[in-house]
């Protein structure tokens, strides 16, 4: 289902007309008001997509008073990179983000365990019941996450059958985020349309469900394993709530949770560049991968964020 | 003769390796192999506290007694509690305004963006760029944008025109329509995203077609564009319905649900039953109050695609 958006999308030149026809585009009158408001869509763009942005920049590297004086004023008393070094250092915005990179690592890793195990098994191992087991975990999609909120908290308190307390631990994070209905049907579907034929000649020869699984499905699927790994990672990077009501340890604590406690004790110039450093990695990720945020499968993130 | 005789022996063990290798794979130890982790995960973290939640909403719960049956009291407490109406009424209100600031401006962005015929991926980009900061850094930083002095950075700028100073999340009136503007802000990239996506699925054919009848650019928008867009708005109107409802890191963050209860949404009430709750945690009741949220929204749906489904077979 995603992949001919994705195409279409990348592709999008090949029509090369929309709405205004190329006779159009040719006449003066219409063609410079166009122009301008091309242009204006793209200032408007750059003001309010990246100006914001821009500022929390700016305000990372000026001292705290001119901010607060005068916030739109671009250096009056010159640089402080010293701010940086600061809130690396002394706020200890360095644990914090290793706190997050470690929550995302491993949930990234769980995710793409769960995901494409259970995807394999669904659509080309296919047990009795699977088509049963598919409808359980498409039903989750229609429960709402703030349903689960208080009975998954509850659960992981007390984890049923192996009476576990996962308060404070990661695992609190990593298998809640796992059990996750999008990322095991994307990969079910990408699986659905791999050439069955391949997996027949592979068995032919003699290869069982786990050669078949290391040495043809996975390696096929590098684009879907791509899509829902910056998901996950951007997803739990962005993630509060739930960090919050099981990581009570602030020494684990994402940076998420930690930035709000910090600011009533932290300098503003401080703690504006702790929120830049916070952003650094998934504006990173973005610009790296743009092409899966941009062609159109960000529905999934869209829902889920 | 010796060829075949030499060739059977060596294709026969590995056709019966293949064939009883298939065997197990289609419901044995292989299969049950790769289904565990799934089973495991989806059991714990999704199926059980699905089936909690209902039993729950009908349990007196906390973390040091057994839960006991109650029935129905859970939800009576929750209808009668005076902040109930409260929460339900702004959640309401943060609804309407973003359907009114953040269903418009995504469609008209993408309609422009679409006919950019250079750098349309610069325009994406920027456009997205909100939607990958973290939520808690942008509620953050808008948080000090909307300084309510005159030296804050958004009266600052009103201050250029002459307008202004506005108190923003200070006065009960501005403060949700403030974090309507900070969510718009942060998600429209998404579906500007989505529509772009549409646009350019629209078949050229039908442009061609408008053209050869003389339609001005305002008609085609008009009579080919929108209603081209017509199932994904459907979709996604009701999308943004059901996450506006979900609401919750930028009450909390921004106002905690101040002034005055005035951004104390559906979402906050469950989480001060549940986790701010000075006598412990009222488990029963956040679930009861989770379930008829639930309960709402699925109706809701319900209902809507009725009524889109019955416009288009009337239009």
């Amino acid at each position: 289902m995603i992949r001919p958006t994705g195409r279409r999308g990348a592709a999008g030149g090949s029509a090369e007309r929309g709405i205004v026809s190329a006779a159009e585009w040719r006449q003066p009158r219409l063609r410079w008001p166009l122009r301008v408001l091309q242009l204006a869509v793209l200032l408007f763009l750059l003001v309010v997509g990246l100006g914001p942005v821009l500022w929390m920049l700016k305000a990372s590297v000026t001292p705290t008073q001119d901010t607060l004086r005068a916030p739109m004023a671009l250096w009056p008393n010159g640089i402080d990179l010293g701010q940086l070094a600061v809130a690396w250092s002394r706020t200890h915005i360095d644990r914090y983000l290793w706190n997050t990179v470690v929550i995302a690592a491993g949930s990234w890793a769980i995710q793409l365990l769960v995901a494409t195990t259970g995807g394999y098994a669904l659509s080309v191992l296919r047990p009795r019941l699977s088509g049963l087991l598919t409808g359980l975990v498409i039903a989750t999609l229609f429960v709402p996450p703030i349903v689960l909120l208080v009975p998954l908290y509850l659960t992981v308190v007390n984890v049923p059958v192996v009476h576990i307390r996962m308060i404070d631990s990661y695992w609190a994070i990593w298998l809640p985020a796992a059990a996750s209905a999008v990322n095991v049907i994307l990969v079910k579907r990408f699986f659905d349309n791999l050439p069955r034929e391949i997996f027949e000649a592979a068995r032919v020869d003699g290869a069982g469900p786990f050669v078949l699984f290391r040495s043809i499905v996975l390696p096929m699927s590098r684009p879907i394993l791509g899509v829902v790994s910056v998901f996950a990672v951007i997803a739990t990077w962005k993630d509060y709530l739930w960090p919050l009501l099981v990581i009570r340890n602030p020494n684990l604590q994402p940076l998420s949770v930690r930035l709000p406690t910090l600011q009533p004790s932290t300098d503003l110039g401080v703690f504006i560049a702790a929120l830049t450093i916070s952003s650094v990695i998934p504006i990173a990720l973005f610009l790296l991968f743009q092409r899966l945020f941009l062609g159109g499968q960000g529905l999934s993130g869209a829902i889920k964020g | 003769m010796s060829a075949v005789s030499e060739a059977v022996p060596v294709s026969e063990p590995i056709e019966r390796r293949s064939g009883l290798r298939f065997r197990i794979s289609r419901g044995g130890l292989g299969t049950l192999v790769f289904l565990t982790p799934m089973l495991v995960v989806f059991g714990l973290f999704a199926w059980f506290p699905i089936v909690r939640a209902v039993v729950m909403s009908v349990q007196e719960t906390n973390l040091v007694s057994e839960p006991t049956f109650v029935g129905l009291n859970n939800f009576a407490r929750v209808l009668s509690d005076p902040q109930f109406g409260t929460a339900v009424a702004n959640t309401a209100w943060f609804a309407l305004l973003a359907l009114l600031f953040g269903f418009p401006v995504p469609i008209i962005l993408a309609v422009l963006m679409s006919e950019v015929r250079r750098g349309r991926g610069l325009y994406s980009a920027l456009a997205y760029l909100p939607v990958v900061i973290p939520p808690v850094v942008s509620v953050l930083l808008w948080r000090f944008f909307y300084d309510a002095s005159p030296h804050g950075v958004f009266n600052t700028i009103l201050g250029w025109v002459g307008a202004g100073p506005l108190p923003w999340l200070q006065s009960s009136a501005s403060a949700m329509p403030s974090i309507v503007i900070e969510a718009t802000w942060a998600n429209a990239g998404a579906t500007v995203i989505i529509y772009l996506a549409a646009l350019v699925a629209i078949p050229p054919e039908l442009y061609d077609a408008a053209d050869v009848d003389g339609a001005s650019i305002w008609q085609k928008i008009r009579n080919v564009t929108l209603p081209q867009l017509r199932s994904v708005l459907i979709v996604t109107l009701i999308l943004q319905l059901i996450a506006t409802a979900q609401l919750f890191t930028e009450p909390l963050l921004f106002t905690s649900g101040g002034p005055n209860n005035a951004t104390l949404t559906v979402l906050l009430l469950i989480y001060r039953y549940a986790f701010q709750n000075s006598l412990g945690g009222d488990y029963g009741m956040a679930a009861a109050l989770s379930l008829m949220l639930a309960a709402f929204l699925a109706v809701f749906t319900a209902g809507y695609y009725r009524l889109t489904r019955s416009w288009s077979t009337s239009s």
